[in-house]
C-alpha cells in the first residue's frame, strides 16, 4: 500500500516538474525542474523494482546509507577543493576568468559553488553519514524509519545538485551561505524534517538509558539549522514558475538576520555538528572514554547558550546599532571559554595514550583538527573585538581565519572519521596504507599553514594600506595598489590549496583501495571484533 | 505591547531565567553521585559496535549488552 502511495507521489512530482520546466521563466528554473523530473523518474523506477522486498531485520544496523554518505563526502570533498584551487588561481591570475566562460565560470559564479560544495556538500554529507553511524551505535538501535535515512541522503544530495546548477545559471538570493532560491529552500526544509525524524526516532527507541553527548551536539545542530534556515529564507517568489524571489526583510534588519544565520551556521553546522564527530571518533580512535564527561555537558550547554548571540560581530561599523555590535563582541569573547573547554576535553582524551601520536596517523589528524579548533576559536573572538575588526574586516585575514577553521578543524576531523569508518563499514581489517595517510596528513597540514600564513600577511597588509594617510590627510594607496601588492601571497595561497587537494586525492585513492584491494574480514557481522 | 516591552523583558527576566538554567545544568552535572552515571555514559561508544541491542524480538539469542550474537 505504502509503495503505491510513493509511486503515485513520485509520478505526480515528475509530471508537475515537467510542466514547470515547460512554463519556466528563466533558464536556472528550467534546468532545476528538469533535474527534479529526472530524480523523480529514477526514484519511481527504483521503487517499482524493489516493491515487496522484505524489510531489513531490526537486529542489524543500517550501514548502507552511511556507506553512501562516506562515498558522497569523499567525492564532494574532492570537487569542492578542486573548485577552491581554480578560484584561488583566478584571483592570483585574472586571465583565468576566461572570456568564453564569462557569466558562467568566472570567480563570482564559482565562489558560491565552492563555499556550498565544501560546507554543505562535503561537510553536510559527512555530518549526515557520521550522525547516522554514531546515533545507531550509541543508541544500540537500528536507524528509525526504514528507508527514511535513504530519503534524507538522496534528498540532501538532490538539494546540492539543484543549488549548484542554479548558481552557475544565475539563481541566487545573494545571501552568503544561503544562496539557494526559494524552491530549493522548500525542498531542503522537507529533507531536514525527515532528517530530524530519523535522528530523533533512533534516539527515542534507544536501548541505552542515557543519550551520549555526541548525540546532543548532533541534535542541536539539526534543530538549530532548521530554525536558522526557516527565518533567513523568508522570501516571496515573484512567480511560481521562476527562480527569482524577494526577501521579506530589508535594510539593516535583513543584514542582521543574514549574519545571525551566517554566524550560527558556523556555530551549529561547522562547530556543534563536528563536535558531535569529535566526541565519538576521538574516544574511539584513542580507545579510551572522553577525558571528562562533566566537562562535555558544561561545554555543550555553554556553547548552546552563547553562540546564538555572536552574529552581530559581522556588522561592526555599519548601520547596525552600536549596542548590538557590542553585544555580539562580548558574547564572542565569552565563547572562548566553552570552545577551549571543548578543545581541552578532546585533547586530554589522549592523556595516557600520547604514544599513539607516533604510530597512528589517524589520531594525529584528529589531534591537529582539535588543535585548529582551539586556534580558530581563539582567533575568531579576537577578530570580533571592534578595534581589531576595524583593521581585519573586509580583508583577507577573515578568509584566512575561516580556512584555518574549515580546512584545519572541519576538514581534518572529517578525514579522521572517514579513515575510521571505511574499514569498519566495508568489513576490511585495516586501511590499505597508513603511509598514504601520513602523506595526506603532512600535505594537508603544510597546505593549511601556507594558506593561513599568506592570508594573515596579505590581510594585515591590505588593512594597513587602506588606512594609510599622508601628512596632508590624503589616502596613500589606491585600491588597485593593494590588489597588486597581494599577488605573491595569492600564489602561495593557491599552492597551499594544491597541497590540500593532493592530500584529498591521496585519501580518495587510499579509501578506494581499502575497499577494492583488501580482503574482506571473514566475520558475519560488520565489525571485526566484539566490543568487549 | 510593542517591541520595547519585549526587549525590556528579554534583557531582564528572560536573561536571568536563561542564566539560572545554565547554572542549574552545571550544578546538576556536578551533583554528588553523578560520577558513576557519567562513567557509564562515557563508555557507551565501546558497546554495541556491530549489532543493536535486543529489540524484544530475539528469543534469548543475544545478551543484552549486545556484545555477541
Amino acid at each position: 500500500m505504502w509503495d503505491y502511495i510513493k509511486l503515485i507521489a513520485l509520478g505526480l512530482v515528475a509530471v508537475l516538474a515537467a510542466i514547470a520546466a515547460n512554463y519556466a521563466r528563466d533558464l536556472a528554473y528550467m534546468v532545476n525542474a528538469i533535474e527534479v523530473m529526472l530524480a523523480a523518474a529514477i526514484a519511481f523506477i527504483w521503487v517499482l523494482r524493489t516493491m515487496g522486498a522484505p524489510a531489513a531485520p531490526q537486529t542489524e544496523y543500517n550501514d548502507g546509507v552511511v556507506r553512501a554518505g562516506v562515498i558522497a563526502t569523499t567525492l564532494w570533498g574532492v570537487v569542492g577543493f578542486l573548485v577552491a584551487v581554480i578560484i584561488a588561481f583566478q584571483l592570483a591570475f585574472p586571465a583565468l576568468n576566461f572570456e568564453w566562460a564569462q557569466g558562467y565560470l568566472n570567480f563570482g559564479k564559482l565562489r558560491p559553488l565552492h563555499t556550498s560544495a565544501v560546507i554543505f556538500a562535503f561537510g553536510g554529507n559527512a555530518l549526515i553519514a557520521s550522525s547516522f553511524y554514531v546515533v545507531q551505535r550509541t543508541s544500540a538501535a537500528r536507524l528509525f524509519g526504514g528507508g527514511l535515512g535513504w530519503f534524507v541522503f538522496w534528498g540532501y544530495n538532490l538539494f546540492i545538485v539543484l543549488a549548484a546548477s542554479g548558481y552557475i545559471l544565475g539563481a541566487t538570493q545573494s545571501k552568503e551561505y544561503a544562496e539557494p532560491e526559494w524552491y530549493v529552500d522548500h525542498w531542503l526544509t522537507i529533507v531536514w524534517v525527515a532528517y530530524l525524524v530519523t535522528f530523533l526516532g533512533t534516539i527515542i527507541k534507544r536501548k541505552e538509558p542515557h543519550i551520549y553527548v555526541a548525540n546532543w551536539f548532533y541534535l542541536s545542530f539539526i534543530v538549530t539549522i532548521a530554525m536558522l534556515h526557516l527565518v533567513n529564507n523568508l522570501a516571496v517568489p515573484v512567480s511560481i514558475f521562476g527562480s527569482k524571489s524577494v526577501q521579506v526583510f530589508s535594510g539593516v534588519q535583513d543584514a542582521m538576520t543574514q549574519w545571525w544565520y551566517g554566524h550560527n551556521a558556523v556555530g551549529f553546522f561547522l562547530t556543534a555538528g563536528f563536535l558531535g564527530m569529535m566526541y565519538y571518533f576521538v574516544p574511539k580512535q584513542a580507545e579510551r572514554p572522553v577525558y571528562s564527561y562533566k566537562l562535555s555537558i558544561v561545554h555543550f550547554w555553554a556553547l548552546i547558550f552563547l553562540y546564538i548571540w555572536a552574529g552581530p560581530h559581522h556588522l561592526h561599523y555599519t548601520a547596525l546599532p552600536d549596542w548590538a555590535g557590542t553585544l555580539g563582541m562580548v558574547m564572542s569573547i565569552i565563547l572562548w571559554m566553552p570552545s577551549w573547554g571543548g578543545m581541552i576535553n578532546g585533547l586530554m582524551t589522549l592523556s595516557g595514550a600520547w604514544d599513539k601520536l607516533r604510530t597512528d596517523p589517524i589520531i594525529r589528524m584528529m589531534v591537529v583538527s582539535v588543535g585548529f579548533y582551539g586556534m580558530s576559536t581563539f582567533e575568531g573572538p579576537m577578530m570580533s573585538i571592534k578595534a581589531v575588526n576595524s583593521l581585519s574586516h573586509y580583508t583577507d585575514w577573515t578568509i584566512g581565519h575561516v580556512h584555518s577553521g574549515a580546512l584545519g578543524w572541519n576538514g581534518m576531523i572529517t578525514f579522521g572519521a572517514l579513515y575510521f569508518l571505511v574499514p569498519r563499514l566495508w568489513a576490511r581489517e585495516r586501511l590499505y596504507s597508513l603511509k598514504l595517510v601520513s602523506w595526506h596528513f603532512w600535505l594537508a597540514t603544510i597546505g593549511i599553514v601556507l594558506y593561513a600564513a599568506s592570508m594573515w600577511v596579505t590581510g594585515i597588509m591590505e588593512g594597513l594600506m587602506w588606512r594609510e594617510v599622508d601628512s596632508q590627510g590624503f589616502l596613500v594607496n589606491a585600491f588597485a595598489d593593494t590588489v597588486a601588492a597581494k599577488h605573491p601571497m595569492y600564489v602561495v595561497r593557491g599552492l597551499g590549496g594544491v597541497m590540500y587537494l593532493t592530500g584529498a586525492l591521496i585519501m580518495a585513492y587510499n579509501l578506494w583501495a581499502t575497499v577494492a584491494k583488501q580482503p574482506r574480514v571473514a566475520a558475519a557481522s560488520v565489525a571485526a571484533v566484539p566490543a568487549e | 505591547m510593542d517591541y520595547h516591552i519585549l526587549r525590556e523583558f528579554a534583557d531582564s527576566w528572560v536573561m536571568l531565567a536563561l542564566f539560572a538554567t545554565f547554572i542549574g545544568v552545571v550544578i546538576w552535572a556536578f551533583r554528588p553521585g553523578s560520577r558513576k552515571t557519567h562513567e557509564d555514559t562515557a563508555s557507551i561508544p565501546f558497546r554495541h559496535d556491530d549489532k543493536p541491542a535486543c529489540q524484544g524480538d530475539c528469543e534469548g539469542s543475544c545478551r543484552d549488552d549486545g556484545a555477541t550474537l
